[in-house]
């Protein structure tokens, strides 16, 4: 038995491999005369001894789990993390009717109908320019950045930029920065009516005095909710209303900073609503309207022959535009989706401007020159050539987003009571794995193995065919 | 930030569902030594003998437990070691000890459901009577019965929590006008009402991102409503979910949720976790003044470093009474327990029972250590708003209640999106009574292990 040095040792994995990937069912156990027997028996065995070591960690780390979840999940759970009783598919069952786990997987699929298709899509458009732009290098280094970063990382982010508050998050403080270049935000948006007083409606409606007040009468509208310690500047005490000809009021706050006064009275320290629209009513009709001094007061000098209602008109209280709930129940997903579509665009590009690179020359030459336009350059020509690496890009993506989980988690835990409206399968497996709840946790982890495999035999296949 | 708490939350929820001891509080800042005074430990030599504690302390709870060890070595002379569960999941730590056949000599416990799953299975050493002696005497009796299971008793409660304070900013308040705190819901409505028209514009903040706040919330209100018998039947479902008192705390407590003035938008509530709504009551410019949680409160304060000092701008009120209802308090707390006949364990149970060992812990700087022992005085507290806390807790006696969503099977108490916290934050979003109980009650039914 001894050894050529030099050959065998040289040839032996390669060979190997090659045996046991694609020839050792056929050429198996007979050890049949008429081939050199002893080379590849040989060489089989300089291959296990190679291999040995990493089949013996993927049997205990990978294939005895699988088989493991595989049984566990045809199992109930028992309280305290112990195994129950046998329960066939019934935690199978449960995956598709609890309706946390269902909403999970529906989430599952919008994100495998969406978001491979909209990356590989954006990809090959970044790709596309790419080829077209100078600095091309430096384009494509700033997208692939993202790569670089952890999806932790990019999950924290995203969550600040997703957040509710205009001052903290970026989404929402351009969203209500723009919305609020064409439109002011209304003046009191925190006030209301003081309760018990005689007016109808709401802040969303506006208010109106039940009451028809004759010139002469003052009109006392009484508004609370102010922010008693830091009231918006250029405020000052309101004053009783003056008694000049017409209808007049005073429209104040009636909420002195540590409490006391009379309601529905102007007492000192009290503040007037500078600026409040005011409408004179005849006949539930506008006859006249004004806006409040600095004071409070307003007057409708011209208003002197009826009664006339009185009415703050719900512009005044529209409360401020906060920007979109990005973490919100509905929007929730596609937030997400976009900063999945951050990190992975670069992934895209990289590899179809790669595979653009690869296209020969003198076939796009030859189209331009035959007259071919560039979009049709592109469809005929670009398109059928890159056709199996966009596939490539397509299915990782595929099983990339199956598989999705620190990102939702990051950002989804964020979210509060929302964060339940953005699980996918693989975070509700480890929720579930948290809580001990290990047959469920089990059959969602199959159901996933399940889902994932066609693509990786896609795959497999593909990388084979081009191997040969 | 977010996401260790949820990290946190899961392990907690993890640790729930072991049922063993789950301390699922913020961390402390620093710690120090403590005085010991007075003894009335039982006089033992065990010079030369050590024992084994396991728990879930770390930081400035470890320096206070290390003073019990330090005053119990100094009375006895026996040695003991606290080592802190890995990872901080004592549940599964524990676990994996006692079935692996070397348990601790001692174990904390925060979950009396874990206590009689040990004692059950015949883990647990029964208390001797000194031990036995020293829980009586210095502890109401409902904390015997807590820690009782089949006859025997097995644990000592160590330190107690208390969930039934609202604390409250006090600048607000004072701008209001507002100078009394509430003692009954109905003024606890009107001042929040005040509160709003004075410019608060989220007067009571919610922190609905979590559901074990809404389960809080609702064990405040119920015991209240309901009254203690009916709360020991809810909390081990012997009564339905359905149940006509359910019906009149959630009414009750719906007079505040489903009042938008009060609380602000529930959609925004169900968006703020716990630590946010401490924050949006106490940070700077806050447009919250009320907040409703347990003595954590204060550390969260502290530990998120918020303007408010607690005392001074951050003050508690006890959760007030509903209809003329008598003081109660739920809370939780943490059992020593024992797990082998390690002569020093019994003496140490025993010591631990005692006022000395009582006053070390609550004494110790920066670790938020309350007590039900009798025999404290307000003083022996690092602060006097912790001393206060302890009061109250002493002082309800037997009108003390364990947190109901912890006893229950952590499938149905216990676990984020899913059971009781999913059921009232859904309730808090909706309002819907009717749906709320038809909900709680069939998730109830489908939990195991009651």
């Amino acid at each position: 038995m001894t050894q050529q040095p030099g050959e065998p040792i040289a040839d032996g994995p390669a060979v190997g491999s090659a045996v046991l990937v694609a020839d050792a069912p056929t050429t198996g156990s007979d050890g049949r005369a008429g081939k050199p027997p002893r080379e590849l028996g040989q060489a089989r065995w300089l291959s296990i001894i190679f291999l040995g070591p990493a089949l013996i960690l993927l049997a205990v780390i990978v294939l005895y789990p699988l088989v493991y979840s595989a049984v566990r999940s045809l199992f109930d759970d028992g309280p305290a993390g112990t195994t129950g009783g046998f329960v066939g598919l019934r935690n199978y069952g449960s995956v598709f009717t609890d309706p946390s786990t269902f909403r999970a997987v529906k989430n599952n699929i919008i994100w495998i109908l969406v978001a491979p298709t909209v990356i590989t899509i954006v990809g090959l458009i970044f790709a596309v320019l790419s080829e077209r732009i100078r600095w091309s290098s430096a384009f494509k280094l700033v997208l692939f950045m993202p790569m670089a970063i952890s999806f932790l990382a990019s999950g924290v982010t995203f969550e600040l930029i997703y957040s509710d508050q205009p001052s903290r998050g970026l989404a929402n403080a351009v969203t209500v920065g723009i919305r609020d270049t064409f439109s002011s935000p209304s003046l009191y948006p925190e006030t209301h009516i003081r309760t018990g007083g005689s007016f109808t409606g709401s802040a969303s409606s506006g208010y109106t005095t039940t009451k028809a007040y004759s010139p002469g009468t003052p009109v006392l509208i009484p508004m609370v909710g102010l922010s008693l310690t830091s009231p918006p500047k250029g405020l000052v005490s309101a004053q009783p209303p003056s008694t000049g000809p017409g209808l007049n009021g005073v429209v104040w706050n009636d909420f002195r900073r540590g409490g006391g006064g009379t309601v529905g009275k102007v007492d000192p320290g009290e503040l007037g609503l500078k600026g409040v629209h005011v409408q004179a009513l005849q006949d539930g009709k506008v006859v006249a309207s004004t806006t409040a001094d600095a004071k409070g007061d307003f007057s409708f000098p011209g208003l002197t022959s009826a009664t006339y209602q009185v009415k703050l008109p719900a512009s005044n209280f529209a409360p401020p535009f906060n920007g979109l709930s990005w973490l919100g129940p509905n929007l929730i997903t596609p937030s997400i989706m976009i900063a999945y579509l951050w990190v992975y665009a670069g992934f895209a590009m990289v590899l179809l401007a790669a595979g653009m690179a690869a296209i020969p020359r003198d076939a796009l030459e030859a189209a331009r020159i035959d007259g071919a336009t560039e979009w049709q350059v592109f469809r005929r020509v670009t398109a059928p050539l890159l056709a199996p690496v966009l596939l490539v890009v397509f299915v990782t993506l595929v099983i990339n987003v199956l598989k999705i989980f620190d990102i939702v988690f990051v950002i989804s835990s964020g979210a509060g009571a929302n964060g339940k409206y953005a699980d996918v399968l693989a975070t509700q497996l480890f929720n579930a794995y948290g809580q001990q709840r290990y047959g469920i946790a089990s059959a969602i982890g199959v159901v996933l193995v399940l889902v994932v495999v066609p693509f990786m035999a896609l795959n497999i296949r593909r990388f084979r065919r081009e191997q040969r | 930030m977010q996401t260790t708490k949820k990290a946190l939350a899961v392990l907690c929820a993890a640790t729930l569902a072991v049922g063993a001891l789950a301390a699922c509080s913020s961390s402390k800042s620093s710690g120090g030594s403590t005085k010991t005074s007075g003894s009335s430990a039982p006089k033992v030599n065990l010079s030369g003998k050590t024992f084994t504690v396991l728990g879930q302390w770390t930081g400035a709870e470890q320096k206070a437990f290390q003073a019990v060890l330090d005053g119990f070595k100094k009375a006895t002379g026996a040695t003991g070691t606290y080592t802190p569960a890995a990872g901080g999941d004592e549940a599964t730590v524990l676990g994996t000890k006692v079935n692996g056949g070397t348990p601790p000599d001692v174990a904390m416990l925060a979950l009396p459901g874990a206590i009689s799953q040990y004692a059950k299975a015949n883990k647990l050493q029964p208390l001797g009577s000194d031990a036995k002696a020293g829980v009586a005497a210095n502890y109401a009796s409902v904390w015997t019965q807590l820690a009782t299971v089949g006859g025997n008793v097995y644990g000592v409660p160590f330190d107690a929590s208390n969930k039934s304070t609202v604390w409250y900013a006090t600048k607000p308040f004072t701008d209001a006008g507002i100078t009394n705190p509430p003692a009954t819901w109905a003024d606890f409505l009107k001042s929040a009402k005040t509160l709003s028209d004075a410019g608060v514009q989220v007067p009571v903040s919610i922190g609905g991102g979590d559901g074990w706040t809404l389960t809080d919330w609702f064990e405040n209100v119920y015991i209240r409503t309901a009254g203690l018998a009916s709360y020991d039947k809810l909390t081990h479902h012997q009564i339905p979910w359905t149940d006509a008192s359910v019906t009149k705390a959630l009414t009750t407590l719906k007079e505040l949720w489903s009042n938008q003035a009060l609380i602000g938008s529930p959609a925004n509530a169900l968006k703020t976790p716990f630590p946010a709504s401490v924050d949006n009551t106490f940070k700077a410019s806050a447009k919250s003044a009320v907040v409703f949680e347990g003595s954590f409160v204060a550390t969260t304060i502290t530990g998120d470093k918020l303007p408010a000092k607690v005392g001074t701008d951050a003050k508690f009120f006890p959760f007030p009474s509903v209809d003329g209802s008598k003081p109660a308090l739920v809370g939780g707390g943490d059992f020593a327990v024992g797990f082998t006949k390690n002569a020093a364990v019994q003496p140490f149970l025993a010591y631990l029972a005692s006022a000395e060992a009582a006053k070390a812990i609550v004494g110790s700087p920066g670790s938020g250590f309350l007590s039900a022992n009798k025999n404290l005085a307000t003083s022996d507290y690092n602060d006097a708003t912790s001393g206060e806390l302890g009061k109250q807790i002493v002082s309800v006696g037997d009108n003390f209640r364990f947190d109901m969503s912890d006893q229950a099977p952590a499938e149905f108490g216990g676990t984020p999106n899913k059971g009781e916290w999913a059921d009232l934050q859904t309730f808090l979003g909706n309002g819907n009574v009717a749906a709320a109980q038809k909900a709680l009650e069939a998730h109830a039914k489908a939990a195991k292990g009651w």
